[in-house]
């Protein structure tokens, strides 16, 4: 069944439908029952699966996170909500000390099916601490996955995928996409989670980003083309794993690649995709990988974001400055 | 102004139809070039000259922070002086009487067993022959220890944290649990470990270095030991949540220490545990040390009370005490079989050893302090006990002499013979279902160990 709707609702169907499938799925989070969570990603689902299984958490995010991690010793499947990205943190020690490890302490006796669900990224105006990508904070960190959709089908089966993983999935969400709308097909069979996808084909550079910035990189190309060039844009969906075979096919045939991120530049994963497509597209690249993202600076306040965050400009001007090698 | 910036040649394209949708990103305003320089928005000319005046005023500002620094560094240690000289030490452990420190207690330092009327029906079915097997079990998990402590010493651990004190808290709360139940240990629960049936090599491996925990712990119902201190107080709290929405009447048991009761997860545990009524008790071995620092470090009042201001039972047992720590822990256990929700038990006993292998204790405390607390110890009482009451002979302590013996060898031996894990054990258990960077890695792994084997094949 095919219908259009906003990420946020295709999120929301996919937690439905997790619930429905699955008696051991549990949400839980601060707001997430009665008001549906702050950006309303959770509507409903308390009134229909009870406060057993959608389940409003006291204020504390190592809490949320470490009895979660309880539950999923137990045999629960818990999704866990983070109001947003700045407000991981005191949930930071059980992610990266408990949940992504327990399964190699165990020697593989133990999983943890627990996804961690953040809404991240800026460009809503909001203050201090709601508006960070702390993206490769978690993806360094071995024994997580970490992924981030686009767009609403993605945010619909990569939500079933994550909750179906026996590994542990950070779950980034572009909150400032949240209510872009898209054809979401409930009976396709999805490709595999951790695969990235060509979101628009081209010829002359390769533009790659993830989550919300795949929309800036869509929107880069088509003023680009107007220019006579012809981009390509890789959409990663996944950056841990990540897919840099998709990457690499790409960069063969563009020569050229820019890397696109909120996040901060500064070992940043465009810092590891710009070694890791140097070492294996050595011969095939016409220009250094260039990338634009964040500065290393703490997140400005709302009315300076703009400066901060790539946009059109900062984009086109990287791929000028790649396709002048 | 005389700096012109490339960005004020050009044109915006954002300003372009096509483009428009991100337009929400930028303000139509500053995209055309006819306006910069006239509005506040700056042009990047104008940022050019602010960005060197703040150069300026960050230079500044760095040197006032300096001199704050140093100011508070030389605060600090008056603060310190003050603290230490105005807390008083309202649980410091030198005392003698279980009131001092409103213990429970059902036998005394000397043996003697004292009437409770609350928690005498908790050990009221213990045979003689239940009293021996606490005893055997002391002196045991005591020889498994002194046995690892040695082995230390000789190279064979990297690192070994005794119990050597503690065994009564944790053979007592031990043998209080279901097999049904389920524990969360620190990483010097070996006496409940023992209690649980996990073989002690087993404990090993991870103070070896061969694994970092190693043991299944859906066998026995044990977690795997947990290093990061408090953690596992949330791991319990959660998996008492799941025992309860399954309906199963079994409980949760979570060891942390003194030191843990100041960790942020540990409050957190209780808030949660509280506000859910989770079955699980909280079973606190305050040994009067974290590494170096005494409880009044941690505490202004005593740390069972601290239950209190979260909606449940805290109770001070006496920590040395086998027989209490039975019954007081199998009273809050079915507390939480019966939906009573948590408990906070705190033991209240001594670290006889060092922290670890690897700490000095002579550096921070008297020797005069384990010296009096090497009167109460555990299992001398229960000797004591079982001795003035006729329930041992003669042949029972020697049969046990020669079962410590030969568990203390058997240790030894296992360890001795404990093979360090292949190399390729670094990729393995990485992830559950893969991850391509891993595969990645092995691979390259393999073929760098391999170019080894080529040139000693070569040879």
């Amino acid at each position: 069944m095919t219908e259009k709707m906003a990420i946020a609702k295709a999120i929301n169907e996919s937690l439905r439908q997790a619930l429905e499938a699955d008696p051991k799925v549990l949400v839980m989070g601060e707001d997430v029952g009665k008001l549906g969570g702050v950006f309303r990603v959770t509507d409903g689902l308390q009134k229909d699966f009870g406060e057993e299984r959608v389940i409003d958490t006291p204020l504390a995010e190592s809490g949320i996170v470490g009895t979660a991690i309880g539950l999923a010793l137990r045999g629960y499947r818990p999704v866990v909500e983070i109001q947003f990205d700045g407000f991981v943190f005191p949930a930071y020690d059980q992610i990266v000390t408990q949940l992504a490890k327990m399964y190699a302490r165990s020697l593989g006796k133990v999983k943890l099916p627990v996804v961690v669900r953040i809404p991240y990224g800026g460009g809503i105006g909001a203050v201090e601490h709601h508006s960070e990508s702390p993206e490769a904070l978690f993806a360094h960190v071995a024994g997580l996955k970490v992924v981030s959709p686009s767009n609403a089908s993605d945010a619909y089966w990569m939500m079933q995928q994550a909750i179906q993983s026996d590994d542990p999935v950070i779950f980034f969400e572009p909150k400032r996409r949240y209510w872009d709308r898209g054809e979401v097909n409930t009976e396709a069979i999805p490709g595999p989670l951790h695969r990235a996808a060509v979101a628009r084909e081209g010829t002359d550079l390769t533009l790659v980003a993830y989550g919300p910035m795949v929309k800036l990189c869509l929107e880069v190309a088509d003023a680009a083309a107007e220019e006579g060039r012809s981009l390509e844009v890789v959409d990663l969906r996944s950056i841990s794993p990540l897919d840099f075979d998709s990457v690499q096919a790409s960069v063969e045939k563009t020569r050229h690649l820019v890397v696109v991120h909120e996040a901060p530049v500064f070992l940043g994963s465009g810092a590891e995709i710009a070694a890791r497509i140097t070492e294996r597209c050595f011969y095939h690249l016409e220009a250094p990988v260039l990338r634009v993202g964040g500065y290393h600076a703490p997140y400005p306040p709302a009315r300076l974001e703009e400066s901060y965050l790539p946009d059109l400009d900062r984009v086109l001007d990287a791929v000028d400055r790649s396709l002048a090698y | 102004m005389t700096v012109e910036s490339t960005a004020a040649r050009k044109a915006r394209r954002s300003a372009g139809g096509k483009a428009g949708a991100t337009g929400t990103e930028r303000a139509g305003a500053d995209a055309a070039p006819a306006q910069e320089g006239s509005g506040t928005t700056g042009t990047a000319g104008t940022t050019r000259s602010k960005r060197a005046a703040s150069t300026g005023r960050t230079g500044k500002a760095t040197g006032t922070t300096g001199g704050t620094r140093a100011k508070q560094a030389a605060a600090k240690p008056r603060a310190t002086k003050k603290a230490a000289a105005t807390t008083a030490a309202p649980a410091a452990g030198t005392g003698t009487a279980a009131e001092e420190h409103q213990l429970v207690q059902l036998l005394t330092p000397e043996g003697k067993r004292v009437k409770n009327a609350e928690y005498d029906p908790y050990v009221a079915d213990l045979t003689p022959e239940d009293l021996r097997g606490l005893y055997r079990d002391m002196v045991l998990t005591r020889r498994f220890d002194a046995e690892a402590t040695s082995l230390q010493r000789q190279g064979e651990l990297g690192l070994w944290a005794s119990l050597l004190g503690q065994e009564a808290a944790q053979i007592g709360s031990g043998r209080a649990t279901r097999p049904d139940d389920y524990v969360f240990p620190t990483y010097r629960e070996h006496g409940v470990a023992w209690c649980r049936g996990v073989d002690p090599t087993n404990l090993l491996g991870m103070f070896r270095g061969v694994n970092n925990g190693g043991w299944d712990p859906n066998s026995n119902n044990f977690h795997l030991y947990t290093i990061v201190i408090g953690s596992q107080a949330l791991h319990a709290t959660g998996y008492a949540m799941g025992v309860a929405k399954d309906g199963a009447d079994a409980a949760v048991i979570a060891y942390f220490g003194d030191g843990a009761s100041s960790q942020g997860d540990v409050a957190e545990s209780f808030t949660f545990s509280a506000v859910y009524n989770a079955p699980v008790v909280f079973f606190c071995q305050n040994n009067q040390w974290a590494i170096s620092e005494p409880t009044e470090k941690q505490t202004r009042v005593p740390l069972y009370q601290r239950a209190q201001g979260y909606g449940f039972p805290g109770v001070r047992v006496d920590g040395n005490d086998v027989l209490a720590c039975l019954a007081v822990t199998k009273w809050a256990l079915e507390r939480a079989r019966r939906g009573e929700g948590p408990t906070l038990v705190e033991a209240f006993t001594y670290r006889m050893g060092a922290h670890t292998t690897s700490d000095d204790p002579s550096r921070y405390r008297h020797d005069d302090e384990r010296v009096a607390w090497e009167a109460k110890d555990p299992i001398a009482r229960l000797r004591a006990h079982l001795t003035a009451a006729n329930h041992t002979d003669e042949s029972f302590f020697a049969e046990l002499e020669a079962e410590s013996e030969a568990l203390g060898r058997r240790v030894r031996e296992a360890v001795r013979a404990m093979p360090d894990p292949d190399h390729f054990a670094i990729f393995e258990n990485a992830y559950a279902d893969g991850h391509a960077l891993v595969d990645e890695e092995r691979a390259q792994f393999a073929a760098y160990q391999a170019s080894f084997a080529d040139a000693e094949g070569g040879k």
